[in-house]
């Protein structure tokens, strides 16, 4: 049996890890939601994030500057990809959009691999998040904590950006019915290039947060993925609090099981998952009938 | 008639390769009311989405206002004011009264206020902060014809209005439905409650499996048991 200290900052961990796993799920959802498309480039993005985060702190040393830059950078790589592949294949059959979502991922991290290598690259941890804070008789790293702190306040903004802006209520309205948003006269195309980008955006943004603490390399997004998949299965396909709720839940089972034994941690995740899809096909806040 | 709002010739919308509309040719006037009636898959809701511009004709010409829109996307056909309120009402469920009311409104030049369509329609008040999915069908219906409203839609294609709702509700509808008339709004309505069709339309056409079968006054209709019991079965 793991002690209390183990489990209470492996609890923690979840947190860290089940607020990332949202932002990279709700962009996931957000565009499986609108678009109709399962982004199988998702992970490949989540990684170009952190790649540049790599290159803006290896060059500058500011973080600030690192989300900023990595900010645009990624949303001109989610116009880019909207623009000149992925919108050639919204008539196309689900099995051809899996196909060159895919197959831009790959192109992607063989692309980092060529220019930076296979090696890891570490990305340093801002000095307003170096050391370790004390939270009664646990010791945690200040980064990770803040960490779960400034990823809230990210979902806290698209959670303000979907629920509270017109382009968010374009956006809810296009996950139920794109049609029925172009019949009402808004140019339905316009929107999802917005949707798409804001999804890179925040794969790109939770890659960005997250290089400090792990090892970034090439491959890093291809887990994160299918966990990410997993999410979005759990909260509901296309709902927005369905992939934070469904992430906090993901972190936290994976961090926890890790603390008994790391091996089981993505059996139980998938465990759950398919215990859900019995009990609730639709997922935790999906509707009946949709996608 | 060089009057008409909306002229459709010879128009002839496909599904894949089944041909749907053949030939169709109608025009509304402006300030008309026009109802378009037929059997079940008469191609009724065909010709409504071709005008929307959810189906393209392969072939014919659609003009609103002088102007061809046949080809151009529902956004664009909606911008010029039309509006099709579609048959299954298509409702945003997860979205509140308000929040269909208020995404409906965002491109439209001259939108309605709020306050404006709710004295219209009182009971969406009352509901407003209700989601899409808790509303009644006679209150889903008042919604999707709201829509159209906020947008001072000059054409409004009410595609079967009265389907599947109360006596007292239809008789509120089509209360609604004239004031839309009296205030010089054009409309084209489908509907397979004849008698509600009639009690407001200034002309009729009957579609036959995709053809225009008959074309006339909802007076010479009714007088014509035989044409009814034809083409409507009724
Ligand atoms: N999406 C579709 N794909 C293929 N065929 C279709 C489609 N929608 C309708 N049809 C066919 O087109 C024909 C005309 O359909 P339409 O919906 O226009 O009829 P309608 O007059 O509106 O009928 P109803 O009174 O039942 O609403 C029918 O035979 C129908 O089966
Ligand atoms: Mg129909």
């Amino acid at each position: 049996m793991p002690s209390t200290a183990l489990l209470l900052s492996q609890a923690f961990n979840g947190l860290a890890l089940g607020t990332l796993l949202a932002l990279v799920a709700s962009g996931l959802t957000i565009i499986l939601g609108t678009l109709g498309v399962l982004n199988f480039a998702h992970g490949a993005l989540f990684m170009l994030g952190a790649y540049a985060m790599y290159v803006v702190m290896a060059h500058t040393g500011s973080w600030l500057l690192g989300l900023l830059a990595g900010g645009v950078f990624m949303l001109v790589v989610g116009v880019a990809l909207e623009r000149l592949l992925v919108r050639l294949f919204y008539q196309r059959p689900h099995e051809d959009q899996i196909l060159v979502t895919f197959g831009a991922g790959i192109v992607i991290v063989e692309a980092v691999r060529a220019y930076f290598g296979g090696n890891t690259k570490s990305v340093p941890t801002p000095p307003w998040g170096q050391g370790i804070v004390r939270l009664g008789f646990l010791f945690y790293p200040t980064y990770r904590l803040e960490l779960i702190g400034i990823v809230a306040a990210v979902l806290f903004a698209l959670y303000l950006l979907l629920y509270r802006t017109s382009i968010g209520l374009v956006v809810r309205a296009g996950i139920e019915d794109a049609r029925m948003v172009g019949v009402l006269g808004i140019n339905v195309r316009r929107a999802f290039l917005a949707v798409f980008a804001l999804g890179v955006l925040a794969a790109g943004v939770a890659g960005m947060l997250y290089a400090p603490i792990v090892s970034v390399q090439p491959d890093m997004g291809g887990s994160f993925l299918v966990e990410a998949f997993v999410v979005i299965v759990i909260g509901g396909l296309g709902s927005y609090p369905g992939a934070v709720v469904g992430g906090l839940i993901a972190g936290e089972i994976i961090s926890l099981t890790s603390a008994f034994n790391t091996a089981y941690s993505e059996v139980m995740l998938f465990a759950v998952m398919a215990l859900l899809l019995v009990l609730r096909p639709q997922g935790l806040f999906g509707s009946e009938g949709r996608v | 008639m060089s009057t008409s709002l909306l002229e459709l010739e010879a128009v002839n919308s496909f599904y894949g390769d089944s041909h749907i509309l053949f030939d169709v040719s109608l025009t509304v006037g402006r300030n008309e009311v026009v109802a378009l009636l037929g059997r079940n898959g008469a191609g009724k809701t065909t010709t409504l989405r071709s005008i929307m511009g959810l189906v393209t004709p392969r072939s014919g010409s659609i003009r609103l206002d002088g102007r061809a829109i046949a080809g151009l996307p529902p956004f664009e056909i909606a911008r010029l004011g039309l509006q099709l309120v579609p048959e299954e009402r298509a409702i945003f469920g997860q979205l509140t009264v308000e929040e269909n009311l208020r995404l409906a409104a965002l491109t439209a030049p001259n939108a309605w206020s709020l306050d404006r369509i709710y004295e219209f329609f009182p009971r969406l008040r009352e509901r407003r902060r209700s989601g899409g999915r808790q509303l009644s069908g006679g209150e889903q219906q008042m919604l999707a014809i709201a829509r159209a409203l906020i947008r001072d839609a000059q054409v409004i294609l009410l595609d079967e209005p009265f389907e599947g709702l109360a006596p007292l509700i239809v008789r509120d509808l089509v209360r609604v439905s004239r004031d839309l008339a009296a205030q010089g709004r054009t409309i084209l309505v489908v509907e397979q409650n004849v008698v509600a069709a009639l009690s407001f339309a200034d002309r009729v056409y009957v579609l036959n499996n995709g053809h225009i079968a008959w074309e006339g006054t909802p007076a010479a209709l009714r007088g014509d048991p035989a044409l009814m019991k034809a083409h409507l079965g009724v």
